[in-house]
């Protein structure tokens, strides 16, 4: 699956896809955009809902949606090394 | 210290108001990202892995009591109440809001600091020896000649476009504290055979995925000549570095490609040009800045002996004070790597201590060195013990300076969006695999040095022992490196064969030091014993 992620442009925090217009700080909501995925990016770009965005591989897992590379693992995350800075603990870091 | 004048304070106003203008296009959108982000690049903010990170210039490593307090009020006020201080002796942080870019920056100028020119392709914050002004090795204080270079490098329009970054250092002694033969223009001070002082220039040295060590160009350029020789050499790499190939572009490639000696001869040809066009300032310009670090008002009175009865600070004395050229005075460094800690990080509370510490006991004046400690430069003997208690009382008196838990770890994974794997919790896991204080004593100078990609922003290269995190098939894998050194002794470190894993590369360390206590021979540190036993006894006990 291919899902959606990118910085808020005012806050810079990390943000999912999660359907039509919205975007979600948790990777949870995060839904599969499909081969929509660059349509989606250039239309929420445009509207300055997502700053920097880029579509991420990702599986269907029983936590969720869970991207396959490990760096947007952490970007789910948050800081492994701070959590009590943390998005979400649980999300495995070293496998997907 | 320097201050400001009415041009500095007006540049860095005027940049400020232009930037928040910038903001507010972006925020409305007026600007696309690829419109701004080379405008915020230029004053420090980056896209980072998680937010909008903003990187604050220390130049040359010197903050005041005030600078420093604002560095905590900042990360209380805009950040998490924390920040990173770098290996390039500036502060970083990691949560900050595009919308608060403008204020933190307008806060930062009431004290006359400012976040230009540490991005992009242009020379960067221009880095020093955290000892200036107070070791008494040095041939003179670097701070004036590196506040002369920052003043002309900064908005230099020739130079806001270079193939790549640019990074100089400065020093004044032979013992090298600061990297500076790993800078794309290393200067060291020297004293000529007539006793006039003047600048050693090593250029084409640098660290990344092409470490190279910069050799020397030129034995001495006079201080009347030294902004007409940097010009030199920054216009021969201008007119000729590869702005083809990004991983090419650095100064290094080209003095390497044409060998130092045709870049050199550019370099005098180029000089003898610019010297006829009388850029240079006069030398009352430089007089005008030493003044502003002149030796602080010692203590003439002040005990030249430390009362060491109390054993727990005896240890951290012994391992973090060094001698001072006044001898009623010695240089105390905070180390910022408390056992299980993030090198580098402090939280707004530790950096008012240090603020208030720094304004207490040594002149207001505190530094930040490359291996992401703090140093108070200019401490009473007689008041190195009240300072070591309140520094234990918050968590900031680790008896670590250059021992294995001292090590440099770049932010890594968890941080930076370049990264290929975290550095921070395997400094952690080494941290504490060694936290024994008498097990670090016995091992003695162990610079461990991390960097989570080929970039090297954790100096892999220069240390001791190196680990260079990489991606291997979407696992995080550590290279192991051994011999390095950013010291005087420079060197660069060379892998030991096949990576390992998080857990084995701490092994691996582990390893490679019980070898190293079982050959070395007296005195021997562990990079000497390295470079006489050769890197195959240490391949033997890693993979044998």
């Amino acid at each position: 699956m291919i899902i959606l992620t990118g910085n808020d442009l005012k806050t810079g925090d990390v943000i999912w896809w999660a359907g039509e217009t919205n975007w979600s700080r948790h990777l949870s909501d995060a839904v599969d955009a499909g081969e929509e995925a660059d349509a989606v990016l250039q239309r929420e770009d445009a509207a300055r809902r997502v700053n920097a965005g880029y579509s991420v591989e990702a599986e269907q897992t029983e936590r969720g949606p869970m991207p396959l590379h490990i760096k947007d693992r952490v970007r789910a995350s948050g800081p492994t090394v701070r959590q009590d800075l943390a998005i979400d603990t649980n999300i495995p870091i070293e496998k997907a | 210290m320097y201050q400001y004048d009415k041009y500095d304070q007006s540049l860095v106003d005027s940049r400020v108001a232009e930037f928040r203008d910038q903001c507010e296009r972006r925020i409305a959108g007026e600007m696309t990202e690829d419109q701004f982000k080379p405008l915020r690049l230029q004053n420090g903010l980056y896209l980072q892995l998680h937010a909008y990170m903003l990187r604050v210039a220390i130049p040359y490593g010197t903050l005041s009591g005030d600078q420093m307090r604002m560095l905590a009020t900042i990360a209380r006020k805009y950040d998490r109440d924390y920040g990173h201080f770098t290996t390039r002796q500036n502060i970083q942080y990691n949560w900050i809001k595009l919308e608060d870019a403008a204020d933190i920056l307008q806060d930062l100028s009431t004290v006359e600091m400012h976040a230009i020119q540490t991005s992009g392709n242009c020379i960067r914050n221009i880095s020093s020896d955290q000892y200036a002004g107070a070791s008494a090795e040095e041939a003179a204080d670097p701070r004036p000649w590196a506040e002369l270079l920052r003043q002309w490098s900064s908005f230099h329009p020739e130079f806001a476009h270079l193939p790549r970054k640019f990074k100089i250092c400065v020093i004044a002694s032979d013992t090298d504290r600061a990297a500076m033969r790993l800078h794309d223009i290393g200067i060291q001070l020297v004293e000529n055979d007539a006793g006039e002082l003047g600048a050693r220039f090593y250029v084409g040295g640098g660290m990344g995925r092409t470490p190279m060590i910069a050799p020397l160009i030129r034995e001495f350029v006079s201080a009347d000549d030294l902004i007409s020789y940097c010009e030199a050499c920054l216009r021969v790499y201008n007119r000729y570095g590869r702005r083809d190939n990004k991983y090419k572009a650095r100064i290094k490639i080209l003095v390497h490609e044409i060998g130092a000696e045709e870049y050199k001869r550019q370099v005098e040809e180029e000089f003898a040009h610019i010297k006829t066009l009388n850029l240079d300032p006069p030398r009352a310009e430089l007089e005008r800045i030493s003044e502003f670090f002149a030796p602080p008002a010692f203590d003439a009175e002040a005990p030249t002996e430390v009362d060491l009865s109390d054993p727990d600070f005896r240890i951290w004395h012994d391992q973090n004070v060094a001698e001072h050229k006044n001898p009623a005075y010695a240089i105390a460094t905070i180390s910022l790597k408390p056992v299980g800690g993030i090198p580098g990080d402090a939280t707004a509370d530790q950096m008012d201590l240090m603020a208030d510490l720094a304004k207490q006991y040594s002149f207001d004046e505190c530094r930040v060195t490359h291996s992401q400690n703090i140093v108070l430069p200019h401490v009473r003997k007689a008041d190195l013990y009240a300072l070591w208690q309140k520094l234990d009382e918050a968590g900031l008196a680790p008896a670590n300076l250059d021992l294995i838990g001292d090590m440099i770890a770049c932010p890594g994974l968890d941080y930076c969006s370049l990264a290929n794997a975290r550095s921070i919790p395997l400094a952690q896991k080494i941290s504490q695999r060694f936290a024994d204080q008498q097990r670090q004593k016995e091992l003695g100078e162990l610079k461990l040095k991390i960097s989570g990609c080929i970039n090297a922003c954790g100096h892999h290269h220069a240390g001791h022992i190196g680990i260079l995190g990489v991606d291997r098939k979407g696992v995080e894998n550590y290279q192991l490196l051994f011999g390095g050194s950013g010291a005087e002794d420079v060197s660069l470190a060379k892998i030991t064969g096949p990576g390992f894993t998080e857990d084995g590369v701490v092994d691996a360390i582990e390893k490679a030091t019980d070898l190293y206590l079982a050959q070395r021979e007296e005195g021997e540190r562990f990079v000497d014993t390295y470079r006489r036993i050769g890197m195959e006894p240490f391949k033997e006990a890693l993979y044998g």
